[in-house]
């Protein structure tokens, strides 16, 4: 059992508050990532975690233990390097079995776990080469294997793909996932690909200047951000937002974007916005995915209208167009058949059923 | 003007083979003329060392020897004297190299790695140590070996195992800021992984960074063994009986006698005693190599 928990956590650098009293409890077996732009405080919380940095208030607990003040060696949590820190000297076999070497491990339990980890990462044929004789993939894999044969109560991976060219990254991704799968430990992941968060989390938690903006599952996130930055951080390409207004119109409400477009807020949330009409500093927020080409039936919720395009980006399977409605540049995403060209005239549909309404001054989504 | 017509006339591209073949040519030609300004000296000295003593007296090529003989040689190395200047070069040289790396290692590691108060002011400090010339500090090591004598009984001067007191305050500064730059190349996340890996500071001194940094070691007892072997200030003011003497003042102050000067003699343990930081440095050539820290982390 190794649940992970947070309480207040904050760390400071000199005067400068770089994690400003975090709370998170992580269930054993989780997968959670942080995720946030650089200088969010992810990283830090992550080296925390695991000892690097000392805390400045606050608890960790590891399973029922504080850790506060526990060298990193006594925590029991492995940890996989953005730059992989492979000992340059010794073979991979080596490598992988520093820690349990250092820990006194009988040898023939070292070659049982070793060769296992090896195993679950296809790397055994690699046992006994140099880190220098491994391409960027495979160190990383040597990095991840020296974590597992640690059975750790945690892992711990920082930005561990940034350093991989795309085409890796989204196969050491997968990896990842899989091996998480099989080993089955509570995993905290940092990285600033909302990507890599979504497809590899249980939970992701979004971080910013130091706090938590948002914790919650993938799905949850995309469809029910709770602040502006979650709308725009989470989602590629990311959310619009358009200045608007909120007018009650014969008891049903409407955004109205300019003098020509107002669309329809569904049914259901007319009693969540109605305290909202007539408030300045209003933002309407719609994904692009939720903006289509015009179709012959609409469903409930789908509003048409129709823009001039300024730009389209084809991208084989769908095309994006832009657009600027109320001086805010929009994105949206049609059928490559639909016949989208820059220059002209277009009717387009907005799903309705997807839309936000936002608070501009709090960041916060209504 | 119209358009795209060049008014410049076009000089003829030079091809990049050419230029590369003109860089090359350059670096021979200098190459050459520092190895020949280098190695004149060491090539008089063999050369005279093959002479005879009517020989080098003779009005002859001095550049070429035209009775070649080994009195000098079997001279030197049958003279016990001459042996004992090997020895205590050869045993202060090596001790003074084993404490500088005592010193310089940990040293190095912890400026380099335990972040503590004071610790980058510290580390200028011991290159500035390094700065002060050598030649302002005899007068001082003297008066406290004088001290050290008034007080403790014990003699330092005219003893050869004192060099191996006063060396390390040559030595320990250089090798120190050697290392420091070395470790400081090391990425942190190296001894961050060994830290969750289970090692504690000693274990990450030793089975991390003493491997990693081998080339900068070696770079620095390269550095330990010349300084030492070749100290001349020192032991010329600090030792004066035949038996303490090390192999650079022996030389000078036996086989130079009122004004007769042994010529042969001279060059010939000059030679000898030249080889030794050559062996050394040709038998550690192979393991200083830098980019022995390829592969740890994404170049």
């Amino acid at each position: 059992m190794a649940q992970l928990s947070l309480h207040n956590l904050v760390k400071n650098y000199d005067e400068t508050p770089a994690v400003r009293g975090i709370d998170l409890e992580i269930a054993d077996k989780e997968f959670v990532v942080l995720v946030g732009p650089s200088g969010c405080g992810k990283s830090t919380t992550l080296r925390m975690i695991a000892g690097l940095e000392d805390i400045t208030a606050g608890d960790i607990r590891i399973g029922d233990d504080v850790v506060n003040d526990v060298p990193p060696k006594d925590r029991n949590i492995a940890m996989v390097f953005q730059n992989y820190a492979l000992y340059p000297h010794m073979t991979v076999y080596e490598n992988m079995s520093f820690g349990l070497r250092l820990r006194k491990f009988p040898k023939d339990e070292i070659a049982v776990r070793v060769e296992n980890a090896a195993r679950i990462l296809a790397i055994t044929e690699l046992l006994q080469r140099k880190p220098k004789q491994l391409s960027g993939g495979q160190r990383q894999r040597v990095a991840m294997g020296r974590a597992i044969v640690r059975d750790p109560k945690v892992f711990l991976f920082d930005e561990p793909l940034s350093n991989l060219d795309a085409k890796l990254r989204v196969q050491m991704r997968t990896e990842i996932k899989r091996v998480h799968q099989k080993v089955r430990t509570t995993t905290v992941y940092v990285t600033h690909d909302q990507i890599e968060a979504m497809t590899l989390a249980d939970r992701v938690v979004v971080m910013n200047d130091g706090r938590i903006e948002q914790v919650g599952t993938p799905n949850d996130l995309y469809h029910s951000p709770a602040t502006k930055f979650v709308a725009s951080f989470i989602g590629s390409p990311a959310m619009n937002f358009v200045p608007c207004t909120l007018e009650e119109v014969g008891g049903a409400l409407r955004v109205r974007l300019d003098g020509d477009i107002a669309f329809p807020v569904p049914q259901d949330r007319t009693q969540r916005y109605r305290a909202h009409i007539g408030k300045p500093s209003l933002l309407f927020g719609l994904r692009p995915e939720h903006i289509m080409e015009q179709r012959p039936h609409l469903e409930a919720n789908q509003h048409p209208f129709e823009v001039e395009l300024d730009v389209t980006e084809p991208m084989g399977m769908e095309t994006m167009v832009f657009f600027v409605l109320n001086g805010a540049e929009i994105c949206g995403r049609v059928n490559p058949n639909a016949g989208a060209q820059a220059g002209a005239r277009m009717n387009l549909v907005a799903d309705l059923a997807n839309m936000h309404l936002i608070d501009d001054v709090s960041g916060l989504v209504l | 003007m119209k358009q795209g017509t060049a008014t410049l006339p076009l000089k003829r591209p030079q091809s990049m083979k050419s230029s590369r073949r003109w860089a090359l040519i350059w670096s021979y030609v200098f190459l050459v003329l520092f190895a020949v300004f280098f190695l004149m000296p060491p090539i008089y000295m063999l050369i005279t060392s093959l002479k005879g003593s009517g020989e080098i007296s003779a009005v002859t090529n001095p550049w070429w020897v035209y009775y070649p003989t080994l009195e000098n040689y079997t001279a030197l190395l049958g003279s016990s004297t001459y042996m004992t200047f090997f020895r205590n070069s050869a045993l202060v040289a090596s001790i003074v190299v084993a404490v500088t790396m005592m010193i310089s290692i940990p040293a190095a590691f912890a400026l380099s790695r335990m972040k503590f108060w004071g610790s980058a002011t510290l580390a200028t400090g011991v290159f500035l140590t390094y700065l002060v010339p050598d030649t302002l500090l005899f007068i001082p090591l003297f008066k406290i070996f004088a001290w050290v004598r008034e007080y403790t009984g014990i003699e330092l001067i005219n003893h050869w195992w004192a060099l191996i007191i006063i060396y390390p305050t040559l030595t320990v500064p250089f090798a120190t800021w050697i290392l420091i730059a070395y470790f400081a190349s090391i990425p942190k996340e190296l001894d961050e992984a060994a830290l969750i890996d289970g090692a504690g500071y000693i274990q990450m001194l030793t089975r991390i960074f003493i491997p990693v940094a081998l080339p900068g070691i070696i770079a620095a007892t390269i550095f330990a063994f010349t300084v030492a072997w070749s100290q001349f200030l020192y032991p010329l003011a600090f030792t004066t009986s035949a038996d303490q003497l090390v192999l650079p003042v022996g030389i000078v102050t036996t086989l130079i006698k009122g004004d007769v000067y042994n010529w042969g003699q001279i060059m010939t343990g000059a030679l000898l005693g030249a080889a030794p930081p050559l062996l050394i440095y040709a038998f550690l050539m192979d393991y200083y190599i830098a980019g022995l820290t390829a592969g740890a982390t994404k170049g």
